[in-house]
């Protein structure tokens, strides 16, 4: 690893204060040090934001949650009232790693964490991520794990967060501090951004801005909600194929959804035309498989990965169904 | 008295060592218990599982206080660690992770360094209570922080139970990822204890605490420490004894005389 300044903030003034455009703020660190280990991240400065005080979960004026940016994961997920009111994120942030990874992640840095793409990590191959203008390893190469959706010839990468792909399904508004002091405002589907030309950059965070908070709106999917998570082995892997469901269903027809799918695309990606296929219908399967093919309609799968188009098709079906069924 | 007259005429356990019979009480083996265990095997591989245990760390907190490097440290932080309840001032590179201040500069070797980078979970500690991975940790950050390890989990000279659950139950091959494996399942306890959920949790909503985990939670719970030797069965075994209280007799016993000669001679 290469040498660093440690700086420990105590509060947000003195982390905005110390914040230069080489350092990287430090929380849970699940990401950031090893990607430090691996030579990909190179700053050389880590400002220490775990004393900061964003550690609460408050009722807000929406009538929904404000979860606070240094709680970690497993806090956050186990926390009473996210479990009855937003079960949908528990269960996506449960699972998500392991036990020891939850405690110690934050719910900042899990908004932050980056592509899992082994041409990013692999510091001898070419990635535009990781080093601008140096080509992608993955387009004609092992893209087994690689997206369906929204890529360009720069990037192919995913998004690796579960939590993300929840806060899709739900809808979210991040607060961040801003250097100069004050605080803005993004809506959670304006945080990551696609590849395009430039992607190094993973979301919409201007440099040295903080999260400081998720603000959850109204609860609206206690009751029918499912977190469908495909991967290798059955725990502690990454998601090739993840859903995030959603519904409403009052008298036998579906009122609201909410969708999104994890392992697909460089951003969260949220499934909007099935959501609106699906809103004022009733919520049988034949109505889930034509949602599911609406969207998958759109996939560009590369040489390796067409498995994912028919695994997330099934997946929105199952994860729908599942969500409807489900009694508990 | 009497009782143990009659067990030790029983077991013969005149023909146990010093060493043997401390071997037992550590594993909490007693009484009845004890006799059904010693059905299961020879006295001479107690006397060869008598050596191994006695060379491992888990009755001693070794805790030292190695000098530093002699050569300049690049950024150096001043942080003192509480560990196994003892507080150590250290100075040390900001690169260090806890894993190498515990091993590098404490000497408490018990935690292991597997992978490195989050993948194993060989490196658990327990830190505030929470389960850790501290390979991941930079001593650094943790400042004013309560960190147990393998080293502290006896007391006393006593085993935890969940150490004399994993002898028992032989919750390991190599015994790499032992020391993480146990500092994983005890803190499993508490969360368990508190009622937290996890992703194969049925019900998130009217959850409770004191849980009981069936076999499929602990095993889910439990993804974070990988055990290459595949000692699976009877770490969830070892857990389940400490978690439910309930005496589990041990799936595995040791070769005879004849077995281990029969073996050298194949």
């Amino acid at each position: 690893m290469r040498p660093f300044k440690y700086t420990g903030a105590q509060n947000k003034d003195q982390a905005l204060q110390a914040f230069t455009a080489t350092s990287h703020y430090l929380g849970g660190g699940t990401n950031l040090v090893d990607l430090m280990k691996e030579d990909v991240e190179r700053p050389d400065q880590l400002i220490d934001i775990n004393n900061l005080d964003y550690k609460k979960i408050t009722s807000n004026e929406n009538g929904g949650l404000t979860l606070g940016g240094m709680l970690s994961n497993s806090e956050t997920a186990n926390h009473p009232e996210v479990r009855t009111n937003y079960p949908l994120l528990s269960m996506a942030m449960l699972s998500a790693a392991t036990a020891q990874i939850r405690n110690m992640a934050s719910n900042g840095g899990n908004l932050l964490q980056r592509t899992r793409c082994p041409y990013f990590f692999e510091v001898s191959m070419p990635c535009n991520k990781r080093e601008p203008g140096s080509g992608c390893g993955a387009l004609n190469g092992m893209n087994a794990l690689h997206a369906i959706f929204g890529y360009s010839d720069s990037c192919i990468a995913t998004n690796p967060s579960d939590m993300c792909v929840a806060l899709a399904a739900i809808g979210a508004t991040v607060e961040v501090q801003q250097t100069d002091g004050s605080s803005r405002m993004i809506a959670f589907t304006d945080l990551h951004r696609l590849p395009g030309d430039r992607p190094e950059k993973d979301t919409t965070l201007m440099q040295g801005e903080l999260i400081t908070a998720i603000h959850l709106s109204e609860p609206e999917f206690a009751d029918h909600y499912y977190y469908l998570k495909i991967r290798e082995r059955s725990s502690y892997a990454f998601a090739l194929v993840s859903v995030a469901a959603g519904l409403q269903v009052k008298s036998g027809v579906i009122t609201k959804v909410g969708l999104a799918m994890g392992g697909v695309a460089h951003i969260p990606w949220k499934l909007t035309k099935a959501e609106a296929f699906l809103a004022g219908k009733k919520p049988t399967s034949e109505n889930f498989e034509a949602a599911a093919a609406l969207e998958m309609k759109d996939a560009k799968p590369f040489e390796a990965n067409t498995y994912k188009v028919e695994m997330g098709k099934n997946a929105i079906v199952r994860a729908l169904t599942q969500a409807y069924e489900r009694t508990v | 008295m009497k009782e143990d007259d009659k067990f030790k005429e029983e077991v013969n356990l005149d023909k146990l060592s010093d060493d043997e019979n401390i071997i037992l009480d550590a594993m909490g083996l007693n009484g009845s218990n004890r006799r059904k265990f010693l059905k299961q095997v020879s006295m001479f591989s107690l006397g060869l599982y008598a050596s191994s245990i006695f060379t491992s760390e888990i009755f001693a907190d070794t805790m030292k206080d190695l000098p530093e490097n002699a050569r300049v440290l690049l950024n150096e932080v001043m942080v003192n660690l509480r560990v196994n309840k003892v507080v150590k001032p250290i100075t040390i590179d900001s690169r260090t992770s806890l894993l190498d201040a515990l091993r590098e500069r404490l000497a408490l070797t018990g935690t292991k360094k597997g992978c490195d980078h989050g993948q194993c979970g060989a490196c658990t500690v327990i830190i505030d209570g929470k389960r850790n991975l501290s390979c991941l940790t930079l001593a650094a950050t943790c400042e004013g922080k309560e960190i147990t390890t393998v080293e502290g989990l006896a007391n006393n000279g006593e085993m935890h139970p969940m150490q004399q659950a994993f002898l028992k139950h032989d919750g390991f091959q190599c015994g790499y990822c032992t020391p993480g494996q146990i500092c994983s399942s005890v803190a499993l306890l508490e969360e368990a204890k508190n009622g937290e959920a996890s992703y194969v949790t049925e019900d998130l909503k009217t959850i409770k605490s004191g849980l009981t985990l069936s076999e499929e939670e602990i095993r889910e719970r439990m993804s974070g420490n990988i055990c290459r030797c595949g000692a699976y069965n009877n770490i969830v075994q070892a857990f389940k004894e400490v978690h439910t209280g309930n005496e589990e007799m041990p799936t595995w016993e040791f070769a005879t005389q004849e077995q281990m000669d029969n073996a050298k001679n194949a």
